[in-house]
């Protein structure tokens, strides 16, 4: 180990508290920042869907303290039907970038991808941290649209334009809100391209001897499959955001059509083509979907196969399912836009490829299913959520049948089926992934067990109430209640305020219901028992490490040599049913 | 000379014998030192720079495809304010010096890699070829700039039609890009001219692979410029 301290200065370990937790180069601090700020951003964006949810039902109530908070846009705390689409932007915007592309991608994703390959860091530490900062710095954009000028933009998640494009006459927010929004978008593609061309360089060029691609765990190729996908996906969408907002400071004519007439104003722009923007935006939004969920797939399937104590009937085969969900989510993009005009006939081009995502993500379930059936699972909170993933996975999925065509589309576009389609199969389904990879990994992050206990309180009570949330969306949607209204004032809406009330209940309570994962989150990392360094008996490198969390080199100056496929479960070793990739050890047959 | 090289790496590539009970290799070069921190691969050894440079190059090729669609998206929308401009001749002898930097810094990559290997023992020779490269990366930018004033002149600004725009938009956002190699290109030569020098092969790989896309960008835009404009 002589070399060591010679070239420790190339990257040694820091002492200052700046380095060691805030500026770190460390990818599990910077892990951790993600994970945290995930964790502020689901927090708001959850915030903003209550108060979504109080609005829809009890249209004049004011709800407290927003008047302060809100003065144009909830004058008393009542809030305006600008202020609720203002809401619904934010709440998406959060939601699909900071939460569900941070959480399971770029937060587990650095935390635990180097050490399972055997490495020490990323291959670009320096990167890794700007990739962090930048997210802040782009997280912070976004929520000071809050704080300026009438509020946040009012042109939803994907930004449509002309709306988005034309400034503050489009509306409350439209305006400087608008333009942070755009330029929030412009400075997390840069993260997230910094963050994946880490990801691949790292996982091609940094596994340690012996860690071959095919031995590497199915959330590694899970992380791997993602940052391709992400690498390619922001690389469109930066540019987008670049016009849109050229669009709007520079008088340029790529989204705006010519005469548009917007609050009796002749926008002064020439022919753009608002169907551009959809075209771009979609390219990045429909994989930005698998950015989200892939993670998750990787992480159940991960989790699974350690509880079953077997391995999966094919974990290569959910390896390539995902690689074939990657490829394939780059030719589906029209799907969202089977109504917004564009040539009827490219409707069927689209469709094609949408309903053929269905057999690859039909084999995982059936995968998962047919592993699980005669395995004695092991439940723990982390298996739980697994089975709840799955569960919302399917459910969530089902529906995408019936959305991929465009026939059935036109009925249920904009309506709340599809609202309650990508929360189930995009939404919950990845945070149920992230509850189960938090659950299963806390005790490497911390050194501490979580309540178990809690753990199953939290789960059962977030599967209860999600289901109760969003089944009834899709009942809603085929009655015909179109979404991002903030009012029911027609006539067929009318009867379905119960079904509103309902949903609203259930969203406040499974929202107070994550108070238990708070508390047992904070409580367990102070006070929990202390873990041994490998309390799952699972295989792969993670759990390898000399400490719990590991320490700074991951590995304590030794270079783990991997001799094992992943998953060496259900086998005769010295340890148990069990032999770790580290382990030199032949696995006898189980007895 | 108070030059003292940097061994090229401190780390080894693992022989893959057959008997080794680990099968094949890690990583696509696995390099893993005798008797060293992991930590030090990374130090030591630059190989995931080239594995980055390609990703990175990849990122920047999809991101000039999703803006030249958007051309040809917004020349086929239907509307009648496409026009045509009139290309300002300098891009001709723009391209030229970026054809020419790319030559100079080949020269200078098989020069530094001469000096590495100590076949050549004079700094200046490098040097000579990598301050041409910077040179004309610098000349190409400035040029650029002159076509826009070229076109301002014209009355063509920004957002004047699309075809300006488009114009203004790729030309700027590659340049940008040149700018980010020119950093490369400084801070290699700045690595390359320090008492002792840090330099690594892959750093001035990368550099070299970033720089040629960046000729074969612009060639690829030039054309469409010219087709579409």
């Amino acid at each position: 180990m002589s070399d060591t301290s010679v070239h420790a200065s190339v990257h040694g370990a820091p002492t200052s508290f700046i380095r060691k937790y805030v500026f770190s180069l460390d990818h599990k601090v910077i892990g951790l920042q993600y994970y945290a700020l995930a964790f502020v951003a689901v927090f708001t964006g959850m915030v903003l869907s209550w108060i979504m949810r109080l609005h829809l039902v009890w249209p004049n109530s004011p709800i407290p303290g927003l008047g302060w908070l809100a003065k144009v846009g909830a004058p008393g705390g009542v809030v305006t039907p600008e202020y609720y689409l203002q809401l619904l932007t934010m709440h998406g915007t959060l939601m699909v970038f900071f939460v569900l592309t941070n959480a399971p991608f770029a937060a587990f994703g650095n935390y635990f991808l180097p050490i399972q390959i055997g490495a020490e860091d990323m291959a670009f530490p320096r990167f890794n941290m700007m990739s962090f900062w930048t997210t802040f710095v782009a997280f912070c954009i976004l929520i000071s649209a809050f704080f300026v000028g009438d509020g946040p933009p009012l042109s939803g998640w994907t930004g449509y334009a002309p709306l988005s494009a034309v400034g503050a006459d489009a509306g409350p927010g439209q305006g400087v809100g608008q333009s942070l929004w755009g330029i929030s978008i412009f400075v997390f593609c840069i993260a997230s391209l910094l963050g994946s061309l880490n990801f691949i360089a790292t996982t091609l060029d940094l596994r340690t001897k012996g860690m071959t691609l095919a031995r590497m765990p199915i959330v590694t190729w899970a992380w791997f499959i993602t940052s391709c996908i992400a690498l390619l996906a922001f690389a469109v969408l930066m540019p987008a955001c670049l016009l849109l907002i050229l669009d709007r400071v520079a008088g340029t004519s790529f989204f705006v059509p010519a005469g548009l007439n917007v609050a009796d104003h002749i926008q002064p722009h020439q022919g753009g083509s608002p169907l551009l923007w959809q075209h771009l935006f979609w390219f990045f939004g429909h994989p930005e979907v698998y950015i989200a969920i892939l993670p998750a797939i990787g992480i159940v399937s991960h989790i699974l196969i350690c509880n079953m104590r077997k391995n999966m009937l094919s974990h290569r085969v959910i390896i390539y399912c995902m690689m074939a969900i990657g490829f394939l989510s780059y030719m589906v993009w029209g799907h969202h836009m089977f109504v917004s005009g564009m040539n009827p006939f490219s409707a069927i081009v689209f469709s094609f490829p949408t309903l053929m995502i269905t057999i690859p993500a039909t084999i995982m379930t059936l995968i998962w299913l047919g592993s699980l059936y005669g395995s004695n699972l092991r439940i723990n909170s982390a298996s739980l959520f697994c089975l709840g993933f799955i569960s919302m996975f399917v459910s969530g999925g089902v529906s995408g049948f019936f959305l991929a065509q465009p026939s059935i589309d036109i009925y249920l576009h904009a309506t709340y089926f599809v609202v309650g389609h990508f929360h189930m199969v995009m939404g919950v389904a990845a945070i149920m992934g992230v509850f189960a990879g938090t659950y299963f990994w806390f005790p490497k992050m911390t050194g501490r067990m979580m309540n178990e206990t809690l753990g199953r309180w939290h789960f059962f009570l977030t599967l209860i109430g999600t289901y109760a949330i969003f089944m009834p969306f899709h009942y809603l949607g085929l009655a015909g209640n179109v979404r991002r209204y903030s009012a029911f004032q027609d006539d067929f809406l009318v009867p379905l305020i119960p079904v509103h009330k309902f949903i609203t209940y259930a969203a406040l309570f499974t929202g107070a219901a994550q108070l238990i994962f708070v508390a047992n989150f904070v409580y367990s990392r102070f006070k929990g028992p202390k873990a041994s360094a490998n309390p799952w008996e699972c295989t792969s490198l993670e759990w390898s490490t000399p400490s719990s969390p590991p320490p700074f080199d991951n590995f304590g100056g030794e270079h783990p040599v991997v001799y094992h496929d992943p998953y060496q479960y259900g086998v005769k070793g010295s340890t148990g049913d069990y032999v770790m990739q580290t382990s030199p050890e032949q696995a006898g047959a189980a007895s | 000379m108070a030059t003292i090289l940097q061994p090229p790496r401190a780390a080894v590539e693992h022989e893959r014998t057959s008997d080794h009970p680990v099968g094949s290799g890690g990583g696509f070069r696995n390099l893993i030192p005798e008797g060293g921190s992991l930590r030090l691969v990374k130090g030591s050894s630059g190989e995931p720079t080239r594995t980055g440079i390609w990703v990175g190059l990849a990122a920047i090729a999809m991101s000039f495809a999703a803006l030249t669609s958007a051309l040809y998206v917004r020349e086929g929308s239907g509307y009648t304010d496409w026009t045509h401009i009139t290309l300002p001749s300098i891009l001709w002898f723009n391209t030229l010096a970026l054809i020419l930097s790319s030559v100079t810094l080949e020269r200078a990559r098989h020069c530094v890699a001469a000096y590495m290997r100590g076949n050549q023992t004079i700094r200046s020779v490098p040097m000579v070829w990598l301050n041409a490269t910077l040179a004309l990366g610098l000349v190409f930018v400035a040029g650029q700039y002159f076509a826009w004033l070229k076109l301002r002149s014209e009355g063509l600004y920004l957002p004047t039609n699309p075809n300006s725009s488009f114009f203004y938009v790729l030309t700027g956002v590659h340049a940008i890009h040149v700018l980010g190699g020119l950093g490369g290109l400084a801070r290699v030569m700045v690595k390359f001219r320090g008492a002792a020098v840090s330099l690594r092969r892959s750093t001035v790989d990368a550099t070299s692979y970033y720089w040629h896309f960046m000729g074969v960008l612009w060639m690829y835009l030039l054309l469409i410029l010219w087709l579409k404009l």
